[in-house]
């Protein structure tokens, strides 16, 4: 049970490395991207752990992207993610290799996979973060992460429990550039399975959405929120992201009327996005929806409400109804076009 | 079946208010059983209707939590437990899930538990998960859909960007989104059956719980600090005029930045 580590013996940075169908996960990306960062501030190696069958190309990629070394475990049985058998080989490593740190990318396979690694460990994981630190002084991992509802922030520490677990939201963390000439180490994990004792099956499984339809992906999102939820407005709405090659996202409120569909929904319990370019409608801007566009690189809002919170997010604001400026901004942007 | 649901209750976080220095007032919030845990009971009553048995809910918290495991008395579950004990208080997920799950199995010879994915204050989705291992059962995750014929389970599962049917012998643990089903109202004589029900209050020693797994003591993470969320940037240039000259400066910008 959650006996205290002995700090001392634990050494290095991992990254837990998704992969669905032998593709990495953007998210995984983003985390070696900061798990760099937390090795070369602690001054030591960071590595990989990479499980499924046949995904060795991937773990030359993982170094690619900044891992010193890659754990890869390889069968047959894991070619479909499950989580027992995922647990049961990173535990193992674990505990011979004794990491101090293990990040975990919080897409829907790593919230599903790191809080049992952690219990399994008896240590600490914080969920959902959206800043990684190191206290240099005391050699902590800093999680802040959002709280009660999203309405304020925490930081949280695990002193005393090896490794300090933390996951990321996909889109918090920007993907670090590729160097291809990066040499790296590929440890094979040893793996056996026993067929009998797997307890469960997977009996079928399709893909429902695919990576470009993403909202955390999209380079544009126009944003829709419940001052834009009039059937005129989401016409708009539309008709601008058609003509910008944008996707849709949306708050909360609009996902609960049924406007948008959940995958979409941006803040603190839906996506993070990353866009070059926002544009939220009708969205007043309450912490649960900015937690989810901090990242936005260009935002231009549009609120009926000249003192809405989401002007604080904006670069360009605009106090007006949706409905009478999207048309007009639909027509200059076609002008352009044409 | 034995079927055993965990709930939360939770401070209703879509009400929160500030004070003048933009503190959160935390006091006076009002509380309800976590949404999507609702349909983890009604997920459970299906169940039963289909295959007989009997649904237990429990629920750790302060005494007011009796409120919550009333309301899901009402809803029809057969039994109601309440885990009240001052040295729960603190718990972060890893002791919150080693304190149910000693609960759990003190209930004992179980075939399902049952969970909402996540509850709508802390958002981390960890102690299903975790309960999960700490019974050394199955976990089915992201339930949209349970089927069961009494030895085995079947759930659809939303994973992502991925839809899977995933089976697994019982007894297993299930976390349940709440698009799984619309939970019901609740009919008056049920009401008035479940007000007459005692609601047995269990403490750490009665589930032969570790004091040191316990609490704020027994929690791997700690609090380091709490803040308001930074609001970076606020440079915002308000755009003047007619809807068609705002509308031509936002084409102009996003010319200038190539993103048209």
């Amino acid at each position: 049970m959650a006996t205290k580590a002995n700090i001392e013996e634990h050494k290095n940075v991992w990254v837990f490395a998704e992969q669905n169908n032998g593709k990495l996960a953007k998210v995984s990306l983003e985390m070696l991207g900061e798990g760099r960062k937390l090795a070369n501030k602690l001054g030591v190696q960071l590595a990989a752990f990479l499980i499924g069958d046949n995904v060795k190309t991937s773990a030359e990629t993982l170094v690619a992207y900044g891992a010193d070394k890659v754990f890869l475990a390889e069968d047959p049985e894991l070619k479909e993610y499950r989580t027992e058998l995922y647990t049961d080989i990173i535990c193992k490593k674990a505990l011979e290799e004794k990491p101090e740190i293990l990040i975990i990318g919080a897409s829907a396979i790593g919230r599903d996979l790191t809080p049992r690694v952690s219990f399994r460990l008896n240590t600490g994981c914080t969920a959902d973060c959206t800043e990684l630190d190191i206290d240099e002084e005391k050699r902590l991992l800093v999680s802040t992460r959002p709280a009660f509802g999203g309405n304020v922030m925490a930081t949280i520490i695990c002193p005393e429990h090896r490794p300090q677990m933390s996951t990321v939201r996909p889109g918090v963390m920007a993907v670090p550039e590729a160097d291809a000439s990066r040499k790296g180490e590929i440890i094979t994990v040893p793996v056996e399975i026993k067929p009998e004792e797997i307890k469960v099956r997977v009996i079928e499984s399709n893909e429902t959405e695919h990576e470009g339809d993403k909202i955390e992906d999209a380079e544009k999102v126009v944003g829709i929120g419940i001052g834009a939820s009039d059937p005129e407005s989401v016409e708009y709405v539309k008709e601008l992201a058609k003509v910008l090659g944008a996707k849709i996202g949306g708050s909360r409120p609009c996902v609960e009327k049924h406007i948008i569909p959940h995958e979409v929904q941006v803040g603190q319990t839906g996506k993070n996005i990353r866009p070059e370019l926002y544009i939220p409608c009708g969205i007043s801007g309450t912490v649960q929806h900015t937690t989810g566009i901090t990242n936005a690189k260009y935002t231009i809002a549009i609120n009926k409400d000249a003192n809405a919170e989401i002007f604080k997010f904006a670069n360009l604001g605009i106090a007006g109804d949706a409905k009478v400026i999207l048309p007009a901004i639909i027509k200059e942007i076609k002008k352009y076009k044409a | 079946m034995k079927i055993i649901v965990t709930i939360k209750q939770v401070p209703n976080v879509t009400k929160v208010k500030w004070d003048a220095d933009g503190s959160l007032i935390r006091a006076g919030l009002p509380t309800i059983i976590n949404p999507v845990d609702k349909h983890a009971i009604e997920a459970a009553l299906q169940l039963k209707e289909k295959h007989g048995g009997e649904v237990v809910v429990i629920s750790m918290g302060p005494g007011q939590v009796e409120s919550a495991l009333r309301e899901a008395l009402c809803m029809g579950a057969d039994q109601a437990i309440q885990l009240t004990d001052r040295k729960f208080a603190g718990a972060d997920t890893w002791a919150t899930s080693y304190a149910l799950g000693c609960a759990i199995q003190k209930i004992g010879d179980y075939d399902l538990v049952i969970s909402g994915v996540e509850a709508m204050d802390g958002n981390t989705a960890q102690v299903g998960p975790q309960m999960a291992e700490y019974l050394g059962i199955p976990l089915l995750s992201y339930a949209l859909g349970i089927e069961s014929d009494g030895k085995k389970v079947q759930i659809q599962q939303k994973l992502g960007e991925v839809e899977r049917k995933i089976e697994a012998d019982l007894p297993a643990l299930i976390t349940v989104e709440k698009e799984i089903n619309e939970y019901r109202v609740t009919p008056m004589d049920k009401i008035l059956e479940a007000f007459e029900k005692e609601i047995p209050v269990l403490e750490a020693d009665d589930v032969d719980a570790e004091l040191v797994h316990l609490g704020l003591k027994g929690s791997p993470t700690k609090l380091r600090k709490v803040f308001s969320p930074k609001i970076e940037k606020g440079k915002v240039q308000m755009l003047e005029g007619t809807p068609e000259e705002i509308a031509r400066q936002v084409a102009d910008k996003l010319n200038e930045k190539f993103l048209i």
